[in-house]
């Protein structure tokens, strides 16, 4: 068949080499290749952010980003944010507002709303509504309407910032 | 000395769904994230032609690519007619009909080499005239959509009670509109998928996304010319459904006969670009509307003339008229009332069901038209719609009885939590002041089917609920989980009635193998229908049980509770026995016994008669919903502020389950007032991708306040009502009147687009600077 690259680079912490065609994309890899499905196709054209992971230090629409180009980088999946045995944070956060409805959207949402606290660390108090707001503006949900999600990430920035 | 166990309720509880922690960490696998093995992929050829003669097909340069196992074309298989007229067929032979037609399709072992076979294949047309709307479908000599149907008339829906003449006659004030309710579509996050394979006997199982798996068995079976008893649907994870997947639409028995004739497993997936274009909408229409009031603001009569543009095919869209003569009829006391309702064959897009069915239509036109009455005869809108309102015990000229009629009160609370009057006169009077931001507020109500609606021959549940050695339950139910939390409710309704957690029960609800019967997740229906079924089922556990303890324990049964796995004295709390090892001593007893029980609910509603009269559901609903917006007179944008919404729920169960519903249906609503729409040109999509097609995000979303009535319904289960669709009906015209209290300009075609109000405030002021 067509030509494969050989890359290696970071996955949820664990160095991890995988061949790929030129043309796959990030998410195609993750969701192919290494059999990580939280990520999800529902546009193919970065206006969905269902498919948002996180490279090095920023949220990428992974449908967008070319699988090779992931070659010595850092990837954190939604499978990956959680480390010890339960959920993350924001993910119980998320379980607990009543956030989750479908939730085919929400590894990509959880994604972005963790990168989102962690760019304002110990800002909680200066965070409003309309930031966290704007922050999953890149994030479509169909079923939520959103109230319950940004409920959930408030909670987490003040839970953070309290510590 | 016995444990005290003190009586606890969860009914009411903010209950996180059960399957969410798997959905936080990306575990729970969706139909769109299945592989089996040995599985192909299925890919259409969709025409890119309104309406067109096939000539030929030649899919022999398809057929020779390495890696293509099937190509089928209409010419392949039998004419296998299906939908809800059976005016549709899975691969179209001979002629094209509108842009979603299904020419050929492949299965492929790679979706890329799906994707190259189909675009090998090589299709000739011969164009036809073609016809978009019903008014040039109607014309004498238009181009014949469906040739059984020469007129191109598909559904014809008349209602009349009462003398429309004399009221009018007797009408102070009459008035008369029209509105062109546009093209929305669902846009699921879980693009459309399915994955069909047979067994060697013939038998398919069809991983489906669909939310009515039992009929669906129906109404699948004549598309692939096999018995509805051979067909198996099992219902994995699905990313949204909101009434796009209430019907069979032609991909599904595509994919079962790409199967077939592959025999092995395929799947086929939309792109979000088919998704946008190939999937149902909801139905376009065009009303024309009379209504009458006297100078004292009581209503005489509405007269309504729908045009529905039915599409190519017959799907559930031109049946919602069944729905919106419903709120045409009987949203307030109107003494006579005429409605009358056409779809035509065109060769558009055809409409399926989406959240709200109909009434979002009819809703948005009743809404708008009683504000403009309410102006007419000189009554603030809150007094006028009091006036109109129904009290409890009331009938309809349909037969909706309205037994416990809640709408006067939640207007009321309305007006009072959000300060509406005083705000309403105060925006009035500042339109005409300067200032470039205009402020209004603006209120709509409805009314919906909240116990089901018989629209089939049954509108039941069955339930099936067994309790093992170690007290843990199993409810097997009919009811499908499409992210709307019945799993929850569920749940907290088997705790309740059990006392036992949550965590110890489990829902099965993806087999139709093992589920009973249940008509699907529409109409309202799911927490009152398939709550009701579980509510019986879970009693009838508990009577088995507590007469098993009383036995025992030399008390009878009502002297005793369940609570926290424990059997108790209902009257001190005092634990007699834990509740496994009863089930233990049940099962291993002289007699020995298990606790399995089962139950089939069906609600005492009526079925139409020929007249459309009967009482379709066995509860009604009012809600009353205020917007508060802001427009920018300079680039004609509408901000919504606030939404209060007010509404009679019967019960809260899960309160958490229940403002995601309202909030989730609120969000849909905003995007029919404001920004969403398909955009046709000549029968093509022009907006296929998100990018263009606007549906709301986190920052347009605005403050939400939910106010729920719990009216205790007598029939509902534990009191409640079905909820989740008016949110998705009403707030769209509260926006609307808003929008005119705000700048003094009615709009009767949503959305409320910047470009269509600035529009309409130039417009506004080159009339007011001529008439200068």
């Amino acid at each position: 068949m067509s030509l494969e690259i050989e890359i290696e680079f970071t996955l949820n912490g664990r160095r991890t080499r995988v061949k790929v065609p030129p043309a796959m994309t990030t998410l195609s890899m993750l969701r192919e290749k290494l059999d990580l499905t939280g990520a999800k196709l529902a546009c193919g054209e970065g206006e969905c952010g269902a498919c948002t992971v996180k490279v090095d230090d920023r949220t990428i629409n992974s449908c967008l980003m070319f699988a090779v180009d992931c070659d010595g980088r850092e990837l954190q999946t939604i499978e990956g944010l959680a480390t010890g045995s339960g959920l993350e944070i924001v993910q119980q956060a998320f379980v607990d507002h009543g956030a989750i409805q479908c939730g085919y959207c929400m590894p990509g949402m959880i994604m972005q709303a963790r990168y989102l606290i962690d760019q304002n660390p110990g800002q909680g108090h200066h965070m409003t509504r309309d930031d966290i707001a704007r922050g999953l503006e890149g994030n479509v949900c169909r079923c939520t309407g959103y109230t319950k999600v940004v409920d959930a990430v408030a909670a987490v920035v003040l839970e953070e910032a309290s510590l | 000395m016995s444990a005290v166990i003190a009586k606890k309720t969860i009914i009411g509880a903010r209950v996180p769904k059960p399957d969410a922690p798997d959905k936080a960490i990306g575990r729970t696998r969706y139909i769109n994230d299945m592989v089996l093995p040995r599985m192909l992929f299925g890919k259409i050829l969709h025409t890119d032609r309104v309406h067109a003669k096939i000539i030929s097909i030649d899919t022999s340069a398809a057929r020779a690519l390495a890696g293509v196992h099937v190509v089928l074309t209409g010419d392949d298989i039998p004419e296998l007619r299906f939908g809800t007229t059976r005016d549709n067929v899975p691969l179209k032979a001979g002629k094209v009909r509108c842009i979603r037609d299904e020419v050929a399709a492949v299965a492929a072992e790679s979706e890329e080499i799906a994707a190259q076979a189909i675009a090998l294949i090589k299709v000739e047309y011969e164009d036809l005239p073609a016809v978009f709307s019903p008014a040039e479908a109607m014309r004498e000599g238009a181009p014949v959509v469906q040739e059984e149907h020469p007129d191109n008339r598909s559904l014809y829906y008349e209602f009349s009670h009462g003398d429309i003449a004399a009221a009018e006659a007797a009408s102070d004030i009459v008035v008369e509109h029209e509105f062109e309710l546009p093209f929305v579509t669902h846009c699921c996050m879980g693009t459309s998928c399915a994955i069909a394979d047979f067994d060697p006997a013939g038998k398919l199982t069809i991983y489906s996304q669909t939310q009515y798996p039992y009929n669906y068995k129906m109404d699948l079976a004549p598309a692939l010319g096999i018995h509805p008893g051979d067909i198996r649907v099992i219902q994995p994870p699905v990313g949204g459904a909101f009434g796009s997947k209430l019907d069979v639409y032609p991909f599904e028995p595509i994919c079962a006969l790409l199967a077939q004739a592959a025999r092995r497993p395929v799947k086929l997936t939309f792109s979000r670009e088919e998704e946008f274009i190939n999937s149902p909408t909801r139905q376009p229409v065009e009303f024309k509307i009379r209504s009458g009031v006297k100078r004292d603001g009581t209503l005489t009569f509405r007269s309504v003339d729908a045009l529905l543009n039915n599409g190519a095919y017959t799907s559930w869209g031109p049946t919602t008229p069944v729905i919106q003569m419903r709120t045409f009829t009987g949203h307030f006391r109107v003494p006579v009332v005429e409605y009358k309702a056409q779809a035509i064959y065109t060769n558009s897009v055809y409409s399926g069901s989406f959240r709200g069915y109909g009434n979002v239509q009819a809703t948005f036109c009743t809404a708008t038209i009683m504000d403009i009455l309410a102006e007419e005869v000189g009554m603030d809108p809150i007094a006028f719609r009091l006036k109109n309102a129904q009290k409890s015990g009331e009938v309809t000229p349909q037969g909706s009885i309205l037994e416990d009629c809640r709408l006067g009160e939640c207007i009321e609370i309305a007006a009072q939590k959000t300060d509406f009057l005083r705000k309403h006169e105060a925006n009035t009077g500042n339109r005409d002041k300067p200032g470039r931001i205009k402020r209004g507020i603006g209120i709509a109500t409805s009314i919906h089917n909240a116990g089901g609606a018989k629209i089939h021959k049954s509108d039941g549940c069955g339930t099936i609920l067994k309790l093992d050695d170690f007290a843990r339950a199993t409810l097997i139910t009919g009811a499908s989980e499409i992210g709307q939390g019945i799993d929850a409710v569920l749940c907290q309704i088997v705790s309740e009635e059990l006392g036992i957690p949550i965590a110890d029960i489990t829902i099965v609800n993806d087999d139709s193998a093992l589920g009973p019967w249940d008509v699907g997740v529409h109409a309202s229906r799911t927490t009152f229908i398939a709550g009701n079924s579980a509510l019986r089922a879970a009693r009838a556990a508990r009577k088995q049980v507590l007469d098993a303890a009383a036995k025992q324990s030399n008390v009878t049964a009502e002297e005793l509770d369940l609570r926290q796995g424990h059997v108790v004295q209902a009257d001190n709390g005092v634990a007699v026995i834990k509740l496994d090892k009863l089930l233990r001593r049940m099962h291993f007893s002289e007699e020995p016994e298990l606790v399995m029980v089962t139950d089939y609910y069906e609600p005492n509603s009526e079925a139409e008669d020929k007249n459309h009269v009967g009482n379709l559901s066995a509860t009604w609903a009012h809600g009353a919903y205020v917007a508060e917006v802001e427009v920018d007179t300079e680039t004609g944008e509408v901000k919504v502020l606030k939404l209060t919404a007010v509404q009679d729920v019967g019960r809260v169960i899960n309160r958490l389950g229940i403002e995601g519903q309202m909030e989730g249906g609120i969000s849909v609503s905003l995007g029919y007032a404001l920004s969403e729409q398909l955009q046709m040109k000549e029968g093509k999509v022009l907006n296929p991708s998100f990018r263009d097609y606007k549906v709301l995000t986190a920052p347009e979303t605005p403050e939400i306040e939910l106010h729920f009535i719990e009216s205790d319904c007598k029939e509902g289960p534990l009191g409640a009502k079905g909820i989740a669709e008016l949110p998705a009906i009403i707030p769209a015209p509260a926006i609307a009147n808003a929008v005119y209290n705000a700048i003094g300009i009615r709009f009767f075609a949503p959305p409320l687009t910047p470009e269509k109000v600035a529009r309409a405030l130039h417009e506004a002021a080159h009339q007011r600077s001529s008439k200068r």
